[in-house]
């Protein structure tokens, strides 16, 4: 008998009302956009009354996810950006120098050199090289443990020698942790300088080993998204005045009212001329100071570390500000003399606030040069038409469709329209759910999927059909028609899901957003052809109980 | 009344001229093969780095001006098509495409400024709505992966027919998804449509459809084999591919119908991804039948599921096949 469980029943029709609820709000596209933005401005504390209003758009209660558009259909840039890693490597080795010359200096091994190469290495040539082995020894202090999950224990430089040449060079795991690290303030430094263009959802992920991917909806081109990356953030050194908790505070011409980043409304009043750049920064990392505090360690060059030095000898006891973008990061108190041009920040620090402000502080500059392998700028204008012109194309093929389904099927091809209205709508609330993105190739998947989506009915029709003509009744038609089609329902379908599962991890931009749609579309399409074509059969079925069916 | 597409009772021979629609194939195929060799692909510069420039105009688009306006520049190879869109008249698009520069990753900004300066010259209601620029480490890369994708899908698929069925319906699937792409990329050839990423993504849509038909065959002939134990080759084959046939038409037709719908009116940028679809959902069709069945036939297939020898299994097999 044509029978299904009542628990099923709910289940099917369930699945059904959550899918199409979270498709929902993409119908009313524009107004849940702006209900979602002014959410996030409010949540952010800074709603503005117009904000409050757009709140008001969309009702509390139902969902408010949307589908992203790509940037094909939103217009916007696209950038592959590759870092040069290896270029980190020379930086930090130049930087050793002064240290290792003055190691060996204090550690008497005559006369010394350095030579200069390309191998990202520091180079010393000794006079006497009877004292080598000293030497080694001597460098080999100012090494360092690495700090990574897998490179516990080894230390991050490796010294060797050659004849009368001292080669000092990066460890291997030291290396890694440090292209880590490059990545990470890579990463932070284009974030933050895309986010002060304050365009909606940009995409900025690490792609690989060595490369980024930036997308930015909304702007207008490739070359403004580059420029926008290429410029400095500012990171300054400055000596604190006072703190005070108004922003309307008077200050001089000499002096700067700064905001403080993470103790709102707080406010210091800041010299004028910093102490020390950003530019002077060499690393910083996250540390731990003598009493197993979490804290930030920092160098400078040369040149900052001596002005550094002499204002940290002068000012004992007074705090000094470390501003980034015109916002006070943090404000901590000079507790001794900082010589050397490194020092060390601490305060009431958690671990992932060292590790965070490490990154800010490194984020000022770029640590390393990127070279651009991929650029590409889509108009406004061309994504809008292309939205049209897929809509059009998706309202055409799904109402031809329609109308061919109820020629060639009669009752029944309602009934598979049904569910191909259905279908559509739960492949909308999935990509809601997930957060996709919709992009052209996307919306051909879709429109390919209202295609191929009747086919899984078509089958279970024509199998109907067959049984009817061999003089089966129409119950016992309808049962063997589903079950005869099972098997070469589901095989069809995991062949294609295989292939765009393939598409999906192979592929990239274009070619993802296709795989997508269609493997979500295959995923929906198959739920709705064998359970709720099948359910609204069955209940049409129990309310007519017609003697003979026509398929 | 329905609308009937085949008649519902049919009782055609599909494989009266095998060696015809075969040798037809082997022949396209070879064509193809042919083509793509001394033709070749016209490959976007998503496969061969450089930028291509889109532009739009308020006046008719000037090929030979563009071109006069560009050629001081000394860019090397730089190809400039029009866009013609028949649902968009009003539209005076045209496509610019540059070769990878010496030793740049991508096209400097400097190089893109002189070229919209040039070409603003000529016409100054252009507008430049698209720039894509790939670097050639970028695009070789793109290359590898896309083929590796091919490849990868065309095995998984193979190995699934292969357990689900008998390797001799493997090979047939497999000898019917080659031809597909093959074809496809044969008059990829002949038509110099552009090939870059997306048509990939349109090639493995083909290789899903096509499989999907095939596998609705042969799922049928599966079933047809147990039932008719003693019946010959052909025959099942012949009978498996009648029964399913109205499904075969109906959902061609219906995805066609689609896919249409989205040539006409998906606009131009689309427009080679849908016609790459369209044209394999036709070859498909045709390989499902007249390429993967065609095949099982010539190879024949253990047909005594109870004995594991395959020598016992051809007892029954039409030795004609």
């Amino acid at each position: 008998m044509l029978q299904i469980a009542f628990w099923k029943r709910v289940v099917i029709w369930a699945l059904c009302a959550v899918g199409l609820l979270f498709a929902l709000p993409n119908a009313f596209y524009p107004r849940v956009e702006s209900f979602n933005d002014a959410h996030k401005a409010i949540d952010a504390g800074v709603g503005t009354p117009a904000d409050q209003e757009a709140a008001g758009l969309w009702p509390e209660f139902l969902p408010s996810g949307l589908v992203n558009l790509g940037l094909d259909l939103r217009g916007g840039a696209h950038l592959l950006a590759e870092v040069n890693l290896a270029e980190v490597y020379a930086d930090r080795m130049d930087g050793m120098w002064p240290e290792v010359r003055d190691a060996l200096r204090a550690g008497d091994v005559g006369p010394i050199r350095e030579v200069k190469n390309d191998l990202g290495e520091l180079h010393v040539r000794l006079q006497n090289p009877e004292n080598m082995t000293r030497a080694m020894e001597l460098v080999r202090e100012l090494s360092r443990p690495v700090v990574t999950l897998t490179g516990v224990g080894q230390s991050d430089l490796e010294v060797t020698a050659d004849g009368d040449l001292l080669k000092v060079a990066l460890s291997e795991a030291e290396k890694l942790a440090t292209d880590e690290r490059t990545m990470g303030t890579s990463l932070e430094v284009v974030r933050r300088r895309v986010d002060a263009a304050g365009t909606r959802e940009p995409t900025i992920q690490r792609q690989g080993e060595d490369r980024i991917l930036i997308q930015v909806p909304g702007i207008g081109s490739a070359e403004e998204l580059k420029t926008l990356i290429g410029s400095t953030a500012k990171l300054t050194f400055h000596p604190v005045v006072r703190r005070t908790s108004s922003d309307s505070e008077r200050v001089n011409s000499r002096e700067l009212l700064y905001p403080s980043l993470d103790e709102e409304g707080i406010f210091y009043v800041l010299e004028k001329t910093p102490v020390v750049t950003g530019e002077d920064l060499t690393t910083a990392s996250p540390q731990f100071d003598q009493n197993g505090r979490p804290a930030v360690a920092f160098t400078f060059n040369a040149s900052g570390g001596r002005k550094f030095g002499d204002y940290t000898a002068e000012n004992i006891g007074s705090p000094f500000a470390i501003v980034l973008d015109e916002e006070v990061i943090s404000a901590p108190t000079i507790q001794s003399h900082i010589s050397g041009g490194s020092g060390i920040i601490t305060g009431n620090f958690t671990v992932e606030e060292t590790t965070q402000m490490a990154i800010l502080l490194r984020a000022g500059a770029l640590p390393a040069k990127m070279t651009f392998l991929e650029e590409r700028t889509i108009g406004p204008e061309l994504g809008q038409d292309s939205i049209d012109a897929g809509r059009i194309a998706c309202i055409v093929a799904f109402v031809g469709v329609l109308v061919f389904m109820v020629l060639a099927y009669g009752t029944f091809g309602v009934f598979a329209n049904i569910a191909l209205i259905i279908n559509v709508g739960l492949i909308f609330g999935l990509l809601s759910i997930f957060g996709a993105t919709l992009t052209l190739p996307g919306i051909a998947g879709i429109v390919l999927t209202i295609g191929m989506a009747v086919d899984a009915n078509v089958l279970v029709f024509e199998r109907i059909r067959e049984e009817l003509k061999a003089k089966r009744g129409p119950v016992r038609a309808i049962e063997l028609g589903y079950e005869k089609a099972l098997s070469a329902i589901v095989d069809a379908n995991i062949t294609t899901l295989i292939t765009a599962t393939i598409l999906f991890v192979m592929g990239s931009g274009p070619v993802k957003g296709f795989a997508i749609t269609l493997g979500l579309g295959i995923i929906t399409s198959v739920f709705t052809a064998i359970f709720v074509t099948r359910l609204i059969i069955v209940m049409w079925f129990e309310r007519r109980r017609p003697k003979t069916i026509e398929v | 009344m329905r609308l009937k597409l085949v008649p519902s009772e049919s009782h055609w021979d599909f494989f009266k001229h095998t060696k015809v629609t075969l040798g037809a194939s082997a022949i396209a195929c070879l064509v193809s093969i042919v083509l793509f060799f001394t033709m070749g692909l016209n490959f976007g510069i998503d496969f061969k780095g450089g930028t291509t420039i889109r532009t739009d105009s308020e006046v008719a688009v000037d090929v030979g001006a563009y071109r006069d306006a560009l050629t001081p520049l000394n860019l090397g190879d730089v190809t400039i098509t029009e866009i013609f869109d028949p649902t968009q008249p009003e539209l005076h698009a045209s496509q610019i495409r540059i070769q990878a520069q010496e030793g740049a990753e991508a096209v400097s900004i400097d190089v893109l400024a002189q070229v919209k300066d040039a070409l603003l010259a000529v016409d100054n209601t252009l507008t430049f709505p698209e720039v894509t620029s790939v670097g050639p480490k970028v695009s070789g890369e793109l290359v590898q992966t896309a083929v590796l994708a091919v490849v990868a899908a065309i095995a998984a698929v193979l190995f699934y027919i292969w357990l689900r069925f008998e390797w001799q319906f493997s090979v047939g699937a497999v000898a019917a998804l080659v031809h597909d792409v093959v074809l496809t990329i044969g008059v990829f050839s002949i038509l110099q449509i552009k090939f870059d990423l997306a048509i990939i993504a349109a090639l493995l849509t083909i290789v899903g459809y096509s499989l999907n038909d095939t596998v609705v065959v042969f799922d049928r002939v599966r079933e047809n084999l147990r039932r008719y134990k003693t019946k010959p080759l052909r025959e099942v084959l012949n009978l498996s591919i009648n029964e399913t046939l109205s499904r075969t038409v109906m959902t061609s037709v219906t995805t066609l119908l689609a896919l249409i719908a989205l040539f006409v009116l998906g606009g131009d940028v689309i427009r080679g991804f849908v016609f790459a679809m369209i044209w394999g959902v036709v070859v498909g069709t045709y390989s499902s039948v007249f390429v993967a069945s065609a095949i099982l036939l010539r190879l024949d297939v253990k047909r005594d599921w109870s004995k594991k020898d395959s020598e016992a299994g051809t007892q029954f097999a039409n030795p004609d096949a």
